[in-house]
C-alpha cells in the first residue's frame, strides 16, 4: 500500500483487519472485476506527489507569473468586472459548513445553505423585478442558451433573434447549444450612430421568433431601449428575454418594469472575484407564468412536523432525476457558493449601496469618456447612453497602444475588432468604483503620449 | 430553542448599513441629464439594510444548520463527498489566480495558462485520452459537451441518421435530459442479474441509427461492468461512439483507464474524484477528454506551448470546433483546486485513494450485510448499494426514514432511492479520506436503526429528532410555491 498518505488515515494495522473482515487477502482482489486486459500495468506518469510547502511555493511561483489586478489598474470589462470584493465574503464563503456541504438533499440538515439560495432568489427578484429566480446557472452565456430553449418550448417555435449588441462570447456559447437543438439563430444589428439596436433594423425579423434576446446596457455599454424592443416582439408573440448587469439594476430600470418574460445575466460583479472569467454566476429570473419551464434548482418555503418555517429543493418534477429526458434542462450542479457570495454582497450593499456603486461607476466611466475624447487620436465613436463601459476608436492599433499600457502598470480596454470587423481599431472601456480619479487622470496622462 | 433564523430581509432596519463607499471625486452630473427618464429605476430593489455585524452573524448562524464534510461523515454514493484539502482554497485564491480578468493578453497570464496546460496534460494521463477541453463547468455540462462532439463526429462523415443514445437502466438522470439537449433520443439498455449491462438487450438495441452509447463504470451499483470491452465492440462494431460518464472515476485510478476500456469520451467531475469542494450545489468543472477521432471538434479555444518561444498560448484556429459552451475559459478557480489536488496525491496517492475508497465501501458492505440486503451481492468498487425492502415490507419504514433518522446520530445519509432499478435503495459512498474508526461509528448507527425499524418503528418514520427543523413538508411546498419572501408575510 506504500508510505501514509495525508488524506487517507487508514494505517497498515487498518487495511489487515478490514481485509480480514471483508473476507478477502488483498487489495488487488477487491479490483479482480477489472478484467485483466486493460489493466494499466504501470505507475500513471505523473510528477511525484508534493508536499503543502512544495506545492504552495510551485503554486506562488504560477500566481506571480501572471500580471494580477493588484499589480495594475484594470479597465477590462466586458461581463467581468474588477468590482471590490468586501472581506465578510471571503471570511464566510470559507466556513467549510457551506462550501464542503453538497446540494441540499437532505433538507433538514441543510437549512443554511437552503435558506440563503432562497433569499438569494428573492433578492434577484427584487433586482430584476421578476416574478421567481431559480437557485443559479453556470454563467450568462449558458443562461442565455437555457432562456432561449425555454422560449422555444413556450411558443413552440424554434428561431431566436438576438441583437449583435449582445456580449460576443455569450452569443457564442448561445450558438453552440442552439446548433444541439436544432434551433435557428439570427441576429439584428446594430446603429452605427448611437451603437444600440434600432427599431427599425427590426422590421420583418422579428415573425415566429421564440424570442428576442437583447443585452442592456450592451456590450458597448450603452442602454438599450428595452420598452419598445419588449413590446416589439410581443406584438409578434415571441418572448423578450433580457440580459443585464446586475449592479446597474441598482440605477437602471428592472427588467419586470418594460416586461421581460425572462431575465439573465452574469452575477460576478456580485461580490465575486474575476478569477480568469469563472468560477461565475448565472442568474435566471422569469414570470409566474413560465415558472414550470424554468430550468435549474428551486428552494420553496414549507414547514416542519412542529410547524417551524423551513426550506427545501422544490418543483423538481421539472428537473432531469425526475423527469430525465423530458427536463427543461439538463443542469444539476449549478454555482451554489458563488450565489452565496452575491447573497452576501447583497445584504451587505442594501438598496442604497447598491444604487452608490451603479452612480460611481456611472459618473467615473463619465469622466474618462469625457477625457478620452479630448486626447489626441482617440475618440468615442457611439453617442447612445452609457453605463460603466463605452467604446474606443483610435488612429493606433489599440493592442499596440495596450502593450505600452502595460508598461505603465494599466491593463488597457479589449480591443473588439475580431468581434466586430466594421469596428475596427476599436476597444471597450470599462471603469468601475475601484479606478479613482488619481489612476484615471494618470491613465488619461499615458494615453496622451501613446496614443 | 428555535435553531431556525430569520431571513436576512426580517433582520433589516431602515438607515442601516453595511458599507462606506468612496467618495465619486469626479463631477457628478444629474443622472437625468445622462439617461432617459423611461431607463432610470423608480423604485429602489427591497434589499435588506443592516449592518456589517448583522451580515456575519446571519451567515455564521445559517452555517451551523448545514452538515458538511468539516463536520462528519457525508456517504452521500455517486456524490463522492471526500474531505477537501484546505491548501487548495489558499491556492486558487492566489491573486495571479483570483486577479485576473480572462481577456488578458496571454502573455499576461503565463501562470494561468500553465496550470490548464499542465492539467489537461495530467487528465490526459488518468483517463488515457488524448485530449481534453476545461471549458464545462460541471458533469452535466460536461455530459452535453461529449454529446455535441459525438454529433459533430457523425456529421463530419455525413452520417446524419445516429439519433438514438443508449443508456443502461441504472443511468445517472443527467444523460437523458443531456441526450435531449442534442436532439437525441434514448433507449434504455436492461442490467443482467450481476448488475451489469444486460449483452443481449444491448445486441437487440443496437444499429445504425445509435449515436453513442454512455456508460458510467463503475456503475450506479458501485459495479464494475465485467463486460466493458465487449460492450465497446459491440457499439463500434455498429460505428456508434462510447461514452464515460466520469462521475465513478474515483474508484480505479492508477488501476485502469477509460481511455483504455475502449470509451472515446469521457467527461471528470472534478468536484468528485478530485476533491475540488461541492460549495453546497457547486461550482464543479467538467472536463472532457476525447481520443483523436474528436479532437477536431473540441471546444475552442485549448491552452497550447508554442515551441520556439516557450509561451503558453490560445489556440482557437479550430474550424471544425463545436464552438464554446462557457462563455470565458471554465470554472479556472475550481480548476486550480483540482491542478492542487494531483500534485499533492501523484501517481501513487491517487492510485491509493482509489483502493482506499474500495476497501473502505466493501467494508461497510460486508459489515452490513447481515442487516441490510445488497443489491447485488459480489465485490463493489468505491460504494455499495443496500435495499431497505424488508424494513418497509415488515415494518412499513422506508428507506427515507432510515435516512431521516441517520441525521440524529450526526451522519449526512446515503443517497436514496437511486439508482432507479434498485427498490428502496441506500447508496453508500464513505470515500477514502474517511477512517475505520468513522466507518464503525456509522456501521453501528445502521445496526441501531435496523434494530428500531423491528422493535420501535415510529421512532424512526418520525426521524429526525434532533437536527434543527424536524421533517419538511415537500408536498406542501409544491403545491403552494412559495419561492421567494414577500415583505406583507412577515410585516
Amino acid at each position: 500500500m506504500g508510505s501514509p498518505h495525508r488524506f487517507i488515515p487508514n494505517t497498515e494495522e487498518d487495511v489487515a483487519q478490514m481485509l480480514q473482515s471483508i473476507g478477502v487477502t488483498s487489495i488487488d482482489e477487491l479490483f479482480a472485476d477489472i478484467p485483466a486486459s486493460v489493466r494499466l500495468a504501470r505507475p500513471l506518469a505523473l510528477p511525484p506527489a508534493m508536499s503543502e510547502p512544495e506545492l504552495m511555493a510551485e503554486l506562488r511561483r504560477m500566481s506571480d507569473e501572471c500580471v494580477s489586478a493588484d499589480d495594475c489598474t484594470v479597465y477590462l470589462g466586458g461581463g467581468i468586472y474588477d468590482h471590490y470584493v468586501p472581506s465578510v465574503i471571503q471570511h464566510i464563503l470559507q466556513r467549510g459548513e457551506f462550501y464542503t456541504a453538497y446540494t441540499p438533499y437532505q433538507a433538514e440538515v441543510s437549512q443554511g445553505t437552503l435558506q440563503a439560495i432562497f433569499e438569494y432568489q428573492t433578492m434577484i427578484c427584487e433586482l430584476t423585478a421578476m416574478d421567481v429566480a431559480n437557485a443559479s446557472m453556470y454563467e450568462a452565456g449558458s443562461a442565455i442558451a437555457e432562456a432561449a430553449i425555454m422560449a422555444c418550448t413556450s411558443t413552440k417555435r424554434s428561431t431566436v433573434l438576438v441583437a449583435r449588441t449582445v456580449n460576443p462570447a455569450y452569443r457564442k456559447v448561445l450558438a453552440t447549444y442552439a446548433a444541439g437543438r436544432g434551433i435557428e439563430v439570427r441576429e439584428v444589428g446594430f446603429c452605427m450612430k448611437r451603437g444600440l439596436t434600432s427599431l427599425s433594423l427590426l422590421d420583418g425579423k422579428l415573425d415566429d421568433v421564440a424570442c428576442l434576446i437583447v443585452q442592456s446596457p450592451n456590450y458597448f455599454g450603452i442602454v438599450e431601449d428595452m420598452p419598445a424592443l419588449a413590446d416589439a416582439v410581443h406584438k409578434s408573440g415571441g418572448l423578450f428575454v433580457s440580459v443585464v448587469n446586475p449592479i446597474s439594476l441598482g440605477l437602471l430600470a428592472p427588467p419586470g418594469e418594460y416586461g421581460a418574460d425572462i431575465a439573465v445575466g452574469e452575477g460576478q460583479p456580485l461580490g465575486i472575484p474575476m478569477s480568469f472569467g469563472g468560477p461565475l454566476l448565472g442568474f435566471f429570473a422569469t414570470t409566474s407564468k413560465l415558472l414550470r419551464k424554468m430550468p435549474g434548482r428551486l428552494v420553496g418555503q414549507t414547514v416542519d412536523s412542529k410547524g417551524r418555517r423551513g426550506f427545501v429543493l422544490t418543483l423538481q418534477a421539472r428537473e432531469q432525476h425526475i423527469r430525465r429526458e423530458n427536463a427543461t434542462s439538463n443542469i444539476c450542479s449549478n454555482q451554489a457558493l458563488c450565489a452565496l457570495a452575491a447573497t452576501i454582497y447583497l445584504s451587505l450593499m442594501g438598496p442604497h449601496g447598491l444604487r452608490k456603486v451603479a452612480e460611481l461607476c456611472t459618473y467615473r466611466a463619465h469622466y474618462l469618456h469625457d477625457r478620452i475624447n479630448s486626447v489626441y487620436g482617440l475618440s468615442t465613436p457611439f453617442t447612445g447612453p452609457f453605463f460603466n463601459e463605452f467604446v474606443v476608436a483610435s488612429h493606433r492599433d489599440p493592442a499596440e497602444i495596450n502593450e505600452d499600457l502595460l508598461e505603465r502598470g494599466i491593463l488597457g480596454g479589449r480591443p473588439i475588432g475580431d468581434d466586430y470587423p466594421e469596428l475596427p481599431d476599436h476597444s471597450l472601456w470599462a471603469v468601475t468604483e475601484m479606478r479613482t480619479r488619481e489612476e484615471l487622470d494618470a491613465l488619461v496622462r499615458e494615453l496622451e503620449v501613446l496614443a | 430553542m428555535s435553531r431556525t433564523q430569520r431571513l436576512i430581509f426580517e433582520l433589516s432596519v431602515p438607515g442601516r448599513t453595511a458599507v462606506t463607499l468612496p467618495a465619486p471625486e469626479v463631477p457628478t452630473p444629474s443622472l437625468e441629464a445622462m439617461f432617459p427618464s423611461s431607463a432610470l429605476r423608480a423604485k429602489a430593489p427591497g434589499l435588506p439594510e443592516v449592518s456589517e455585524v448583522d451580515v456575519v452573524r446571519h451567515f455564521v448562524n445559517l452555517s451551523q444548520l448545514n452538515h458538511s464534510v468539516d463536520n462528519g461523515f457525508y456517504p452521500l454514493g455517486s456524490c463522492t463527498m471526500k474531505y477537501n484539502p484546505k491548501v487548495n482554497e489558499d491556492a486558487a485564491r492566489l491573486p495571479g489566480f483570483a486577479r485576473i480578468h480572462p481577456d488578458q493578453p496571454a502573455d499576461t497570464v503565463q501562470g494561468a495558462l500553465e496550470i490548464m496546460y499542465k492539467l489537461e496534460r495530467y487528465l490526459c494521463e488518468i483517463a488515457g485520452m488524448s485530449r481534453f477541453t476545461l471549458q464545462p463547468a460541471a458533469g452535466a455540462h460536461g455530459e452535453l459537451t461529449g454529446l455535441l462532439l459525438i454529433k459533430a463526429y457523425h456529421d463530419s462523415r455525413a452520417d446524419f441518421g445516429r439519433k438514438v443514445v443508449l443508456v443502461p437502466d441504472s443511468a445517472h438522470g443527467t444523460n437523458p435530459a443531456s441526450a435531449a439537449g442534442v436532439g437525441m433520443t434514448i433507449l434504455e439498455v436492461k442490467s443482467d442479474s450481476r448488475g451489469n449491462v444486460d449483452i443481449e438487450d444491448l445486441k437487440d438495441k443496437i444499429g445504425p441509427e445509435v449515436a453513442a452509447m454512455m456508460l458510467t463504470n463503475p456503475n450506479t451499483l458501485g459495479l464494475f461492468d465485467e463486460h466493458v470491452t465487449e460492450i465497446a465492440e459491440i457499439v463500434h462494431g455498429c460505428g456508434a461512439l462510447l461514452y464515460y460518464d466520469g462521475a465513478n472515476l474515483n474508484a480505479i485510478m492508477g488501476r485502469t483507464r477509460p481511455g483504455d476500456l475502449g470509451f472515446d469520451v469521457v467527461h471528470l467531475n472534478v468536484h468528485k474524484t478530485f476533491s475540488t469542494p461541492h460549495g453546497g450545489g457547486g461550482p464543479g468543472a467538467g472536463p472532457v477528454g476525447v481520443k483523436p477521432i474528436l479532437e477536431p471538434f473540441l471546444p475552442t479555444p485549448l491552452v497550447a506551448l508554442d515551441p520556439e518561444t516557450g509561451m503558453y498560448v490560445w489556440d482557437d484556429d479550430r474550424p471544425q470546433s463545436i464552438g464554446r459552451v462557457h462563455s470565458f475559459h471554465g470554472n479556472f478557480g475550481v480548476l486550480v483546486k483540482t491542478f492542487a489536488y494531483i500534485r499533492s496525491m501523484g501517481p501513487d496517492g491517487l492510485r491509493k485513494a482509489s483502493e482506499h475508497a474500495v476497501l473502505n465501501a466493501n467494508y461497510i458492505m460486508r459489515r452490513l450485510k447481515p442487516y441490510y440486503d445488497v443489491a447485488f451481492d459480489r465485490t463493489c468498487m468505491h460504494e455499495c448499494v443496500l435495499t431497505a425492502k424488508k424494513y418497509k415490507s415488515e415494518y412499513g419504514v422506508a428507506t427515507l426514514d432510515i435516512a431521516k433518522r441517520l441525521l440524529d446520530f450526526g451522519f449526512h445519509a446515503p443517497t436514496i432511492y437511486f439508482p432507479l432499478i434498485v427498490p428502496e435503495a441506500l447508496m453508500i459512498e464513505p470515500t477514502e479520506t474517511e477512517s475505520r474508526e468513522t466507518l464503525d461509528g456509522f456501521i453501528n448507527a445502521m445496526i441501531q436503526i435496523s434494530e428500531e425499524a423491528k422493535a420501535e418503528p415510529e421512532k424512526v418514520k418520525s426521524a429526525p429528532h434532533t437536527t434543527p427543523v424536524s421533517r419538511l413538508d415537500d408536498t406542501l411546498a409544491a403545491r403552494k410555491p412559495v419561492l421567494r419572501h414577500t415583505k406583507s408575510e412577515s410585516d
